[in-house]
């Protein structure tokens, strides 16, 4: 992907990003991340319903990768099955981790492809990883 | 003024994190070599030559100490750093000076360390912990502390300088009141002491904490100064070697006098010599000279700031080398690690006053804090970094 539309997806994802504020509606579980090692401190809520991941909201203040990230991930996760949930978030690490992953199974999601040239930044593009797979219960197969 | 002191500044940067530690001039990691490669051994127990010089320049610290604030060298007592300064006076000497119901007066400027440790000692013994409100510029007056002075008020503890707005508290009129009114005064001194004169012995302080990282010298290495009947009266919180005098079976003992009996096993030996050097070395470049020097530069970056209209200035007016600020509609972490491309060192966050964010309505900042090693030139390729910043995304993402 060109580098620019990259940064164009990022930026527009953290200046407008999907579903950021929280609601007070029944049925959503929440966590909050923060990391050792950057100021983020985001909240996160989701909804599960028949096994399918039917809403993730979240709100707080983070930099531009895990605002962005969060907005992307949001958008990519609701209206899948919980397991579907789970390979993209898995395969999401792998990729910010620099090991194999599938990017058709990532989307928009591959604009992150080289944030492990900037280290510090990885923990950033991950924050939301985090806290989705808190809320999912870990990444491992329930079946 | 200095540069040439200090080894890091050969590397193609410009240091403005002070305020969470400073630099270290070659002297003071030499003297700390010289410990190492030369006379190595520990304190208290020696007999040989190398030991001796050893005990001699540790103790000579407190000398250096004494003369640097203007207190007795015997009441020097050398912890870890401020933090633990800070949690000497709370658990050693408030937990069993204090009583239920009695109240300190606190702020929501102050750093986590100031802080936590009375809310834990709150749950303990049940103190009651009150926040003297700030005024709009986030500084306190000294009004706004009596206002909240009660016959239950029994302490106020303060930092000298706060870590983000940078404003200067006055010290000498809270210490007179204090003493007026038979009010402990712990003054938290690790943004202060660095910085400007401080006079323990004409402050009425009753107790200063302060760091050596933050002024020159090792991390690892801080000081408690506190008023001789006090510290009498306070408890160690660690119990072991060199603290005491004897112990017995049936378990009597006895402890050593103050300062030694607050400094159990071998303490940083390295790092007190090393903060003795630094001392000596800030004492020859002169605290005025320094003090001075840093607000002509935080001076002449508000002149150069000021022009540059998507910057909110958080605290123009302290007397400090700090200014704590934001680019409009831009988070500080990215804001700092914009300024890191041009080699620009500063802090973005809480800085640690996770209170203040009730007082300011604004949680994150961008910190710049200075110290005497700045100079112009570093200001003004901040300030074309900040004029520069409307492609600020470009590089951070």
């Amino acid at each position: 992907m060109d580098d620019n539309l990259k940064r164009e997806i990022i930026l527009d994802n953290y200046q407008d990003p999907f579903h950021k504020g929280l609601v007070e509606e029944e049925g959503y579980c929440k966590v909050n991340t923060s990391s050792d090692s950057c100021i983020d401190n985001l909240d996160f809520i989701m909804k599960i319903e028949n096994n399918i991941v039917k809403d993730i909201r979240f709100d707080g203040e983070a930099c531009a990768i895990s605002t962005s990230a969060s907005s992307i991930l949001i958008k990519k996760l609701i209206g899948k099955p919980v397991d579907e949930a789970k390979e993209i978030l898995l395969n999401y690490q792998n990729m910010i981790g620099e090991e194999e992953y599938n990017e058709d199974l990532l989307g928009e999601l591959n604009v992150y492809e080289d944030i492990s040239k900037q280290p510090n930044r990885k923990n950033c593009a991950l924050l939301p990883k985090v806290a989705i797979e808190k809320l999912l219960g870990g990444l491992g197969n329930d079946k | 003024m200095n540069q040439e002191d200090f080894p890091m500044l050969e590397k193609d940067i410009v240091y403005f994190d002070n305020g969470a530690t400073t630099l270290k001039p070659k002297c003071v990691i030499d003297k700390m070599n010289e410990y190492y490669y030369n006379h190595t051994s520990n304190i208290h127990r020696g007999d040989y030559d190398a030991a001796i010089q050893t005990n001699q320049e540790y103790d000579h610290v407190r000398e250096i100490v004494g003369e640097f604030i203007n207190c007795d060298p015997n009441t020097v007592i050398f912890t870890s750093g401020a933090t633990m300064s800070i949690n000497l006076v709370v658990f050693g000497y408030m937990r069993s000076h204090l009583k239920k119901g009695d109240e300190v007066l606190l702020n929501k400027a102050e750093h986590a360390s100031n802080i936590l440790p009375w809310i834990r000692l709150a749950e303990e013994i049940g103190i009651v912990l009150k926040y003297v409100p700030l005024n709009d510029d986030y500084s306190l007056s000294l009004d706004n502390i009596k206002k909240n002075v009660t016959p239950n008020t029994k302490v106020i503890s303060l930092a000298h300088v706060t870590n983000v707005i940078g404003d200067v508290r006055d010290i000498e009129s809270i210490g007179r009141f204090c003493h007026e009114k038979h009010l402990l005064f712990h003054v938290d001194g690790a943004q202060s002491v660095p910085h400007m004169k401080v006079d323990f012995n004409n402050s009425y302080i009753d107790f200063l904490s302060f760091s050596g990282h933050k002024m020159c010298g090792p991390t690892g290495v801080g000081v408690l100064v506190g008023k001789k009947e006090y510290l009498e009266e306070m408890n160690p919180l660690c119990y072991g070697g060199g603290m005491n005098s004897f112990f017995e079976e049936d378990n009597s003992y006895e402890l050593k006098e103050v300062p030694t009996k607050f400094e159990a096993g071998t303490p940083p030996i390295a790092e007190v010599i090393g903060l003795g050097e630094a001392i000596t070395y800030l004492m020859k470049i002169g605290m005025d000279r320094i003090q001075k020097h840093e607000m002509m530069l935080k001076n002449y970056l508000l002149e150069q700031i000021k022009d540059i209209s998507n910057i909110i200035l958080y605290n123009k007016n302290s007397n400090s080398g700090i200014l704590s600020f934001n680019i409009d509609g831009v988070f500080a972490q990215d804001t700092s690690i914009y300024l890191n491309h041009y080699h620009i060192c500063v802090r973005a966050g809480n800085h640690c006053a996770k209170m203040l964010k009730d007082e300011m309505n604004i949680k994150n900042t961008v910190r710049v804090s200075m110290y005497f090693y700045n100079t112009k030139d570093d200001v003004d390729k901040l300030v074309s970094a900040l004029k520069n910043s409307k492609d600020i995304f470009k590089i951070v993402v």
